[in-house]
């Protein structure tokens, strides 16, 4: 709607070349490991590796796992974050830090912690097991607990700063039309921040994907059971590093592939 | 003619004194700079203090210690970390350190591990050996068979008849024990010196020698060392006077 206008006024703007020089010392940054992975890979044996039932078996609970992880992130981090956008309460701020802590924690400390807390012998763990039979350590359900620990954060942040910066007046004028609140929120607020939404659920996934400190510590490493993507290359890469290579370029090609083609779709860039 | 005597008798003194501590002063003197060795992680605790000590036995010299993974530390020096000793906690890692030419001379096994199984300490489980990990209800952790502790302890099994189904394959022997120490598996197989180094929270329960089975430790000087004269020294000193450090740490000598 508003593109034409936009296109007409915006004059490509003259850009400061120091600016452009950083920029592209920013992107090289980024550019070049790609491609030293890209120029070792052994493109004759990669055919081979990607149909062994190993690759398979990691690409298929990968996905799994991580969309499982975003999942669960949605349902329980989109009202985290709209509590902390449109509440006021003591020890909001704390909070909001607890809840983006797995962001910094190192994932490795985060997974002892889910340990502490989940694990049999931990705070919730035993209980868990005694009262509905079930483990976590070890099960693809722990895979998917260490995922959503580290991952969830992404999604609370986006969503809470989409929120924070929509026009409130929209949910008024829809409440004084008679609107009741889950309405408003269905109908008026999600809608509005679906950028946020896609972008902090998009940001989430591709976090899961990748995640491997919390996993391997908290769940383990069996091939079909706990064993991503991540844990499956970080194994190869101990006895045969090209299969490891191999191994990282699929994940990059999947997640590539997702990450272009969701921007596309949904948040409407070019 | 006294001044003369007296002179002479110092000088004799002297030279008797620096004729039978030669061979012994003479190193130490040739000896200083900086040498920085790659080891393998489960060296950690027992290098770290025979680096201690050879630096107190030959002051002027610093060694440097860089801990990692055998594989990890073969892969660092290939791409050009500048170092002057590797040591390996497996052959396998070794031979790849010598065919792709980094090593100078022939590697020597400086120390030997072997296998236990780890418990948490009191031995909850009242386990007494291999044949015990097939208990039903039993968390097993190994590690990852292609991680030399995960190979060794797959030969292990298969030379006790016993087969086990592991929670997990873990991607390094510390993964393994802390698995145990925080009650999340009942037990493991790892390295006797892995159990000592764990300290109290866990116990080890011996694998028999019949059926363990024992790891080799080489060491080598780098091709690309800038010290090779002290980088030689420290291998002579671990496999002499570092030996009784290394059996501390529950390795075995060569």
């Amino acid at each position: 709607m508003a593109s034409p206008a936009h296109k007409a006024t915006s004059v490509r703007p003259a850009a400061p070349v120091a600016l452009l020089v950083l920029a592209g010392i920013g992107a090289t940054f980024f550019v070049v490991p790609l491609l030293g992975l890209v120029l070792r890979t052994p493109w004759g044996a990669t055919w081979d590796q990607l149909r062994s039932p190993e690759v398979l078996t990691a690409l298929r609970l990968s996905l799994l796992a991580s969309v499982s992880a975003t999942a669960i992130a949605l349902a329980l981090g989109v009202p985290l974050a709209w509590t902390l956008a449109r509440l006021t309460f003591p020890g909001r701020a704390v909070l909001r830090a607890v809840t983006v802590l797995p962001m910094v924690l190192p994932p490795v400390v985060g997974g002892v912690a889910l340990l502490l807390a989940f694990g049999r012998s931990g705070l919730f763990g035993g209980w868990l097991a005694t009262a509905f039979g079930v483990h976590l350590p070890f099960t693809t359900a722990g895979a998917i607990l260490a995922e959503t620990f580290v991952a969830m954060p992404f999604l609370v942040i986006t969503v809470e700063a989409g929120l924070r910066s929509m026009d409130t007046r929209f949910e008024d004028a829809a409440r004084t039309l008679g609107a009741s609140r889950w309405t408003v929120l269905w109908r008026v607020t999600l809608p509005l921040i679906r950028p946020s939404l896609v972008a902090g659920a998009v940001l989430c996934w591709a976090r899961a994907l990748g995640e491997f400190g919390a996993t391997i510590t908290f769940a383990g490493n069996f091939p079909g059971r706990t064993q991503t993507m991540p844990l499956a290359v970080y194994l190869a890469l101990e006895t045969n590093p090209d299969a490891a290579i191999v191994l990282s370029l699929v994940l990059l090609a999947v997640s590539l592939a997702v990450l272009i083609g969701l921007r596309d779709r949904w948040l409407g860039s070019s | 003619m006294r001044w003369r005597s007296v002179s002479a008798l110092v000088l004799a003194a002297l030279c008797s004194a620096c004729g039978i501590s030669a061979p012994a002063s003479s190193s130490p003197s040739t000896l200083s700079g900086t040498i920085t060795v790659f080891a393998a992680a489960s060296l950690t605790s027992a290098y770290t203090a025979i680096g201690r000590d050879f630096e107190a036995a030959h002051p002027g010299t610093v060694v440097k210690l860089s801990f990692g993974g055998s594989s990890t530390l073969v892969a660092q020096i290939e791409q050009g970390a500048i170092g002057d000793v590797f040591a390996s906690a497996d052959q396998a890692n070794m031979q790849k350190a010598v065919d792709a030419g980094l090593v100078a001379g022939s590697p020597s096994i400086f120390a030997h591990n072997r296998l236990e199984i780890v418990v948490r300490a009191g031995n909850p489980k009242h386990l007494a050996g291999l044949k015990d990990l097939v208990r039903s209800g039993l968390v097993v952790v190994l590690c990852a068979p292609v991680v030399p502790c995960g190979h060794y302890a797959t030969q292990a099994l298969q030379n006790a008849g016993v087969t086990v189904q592991p929670a997990s394959q873990e991607t390094d022997v510390k993964a393994v024990v802390s698995k145990v120490a925080l009650g999340e598996a009942d037990a493991g197989i790892v390295y006797v010196t892995d159990v000592k180094a764990a300290g109290a929270a866990v116990q080890g329960v011996p694998i028999p020698l019949s059926v363990n089975v024992v790891a080799d430790y080489p060491v080598a000087v780098l091709k690309d060392s800038q010290n090779a004269p002290l980088a030689r020294a420290f291998i002579s000193y671990l496999l002499g006077a570092g030996q009784p450090t290394l059996a501390h740490y529950g390795f075995t000598g060569p």
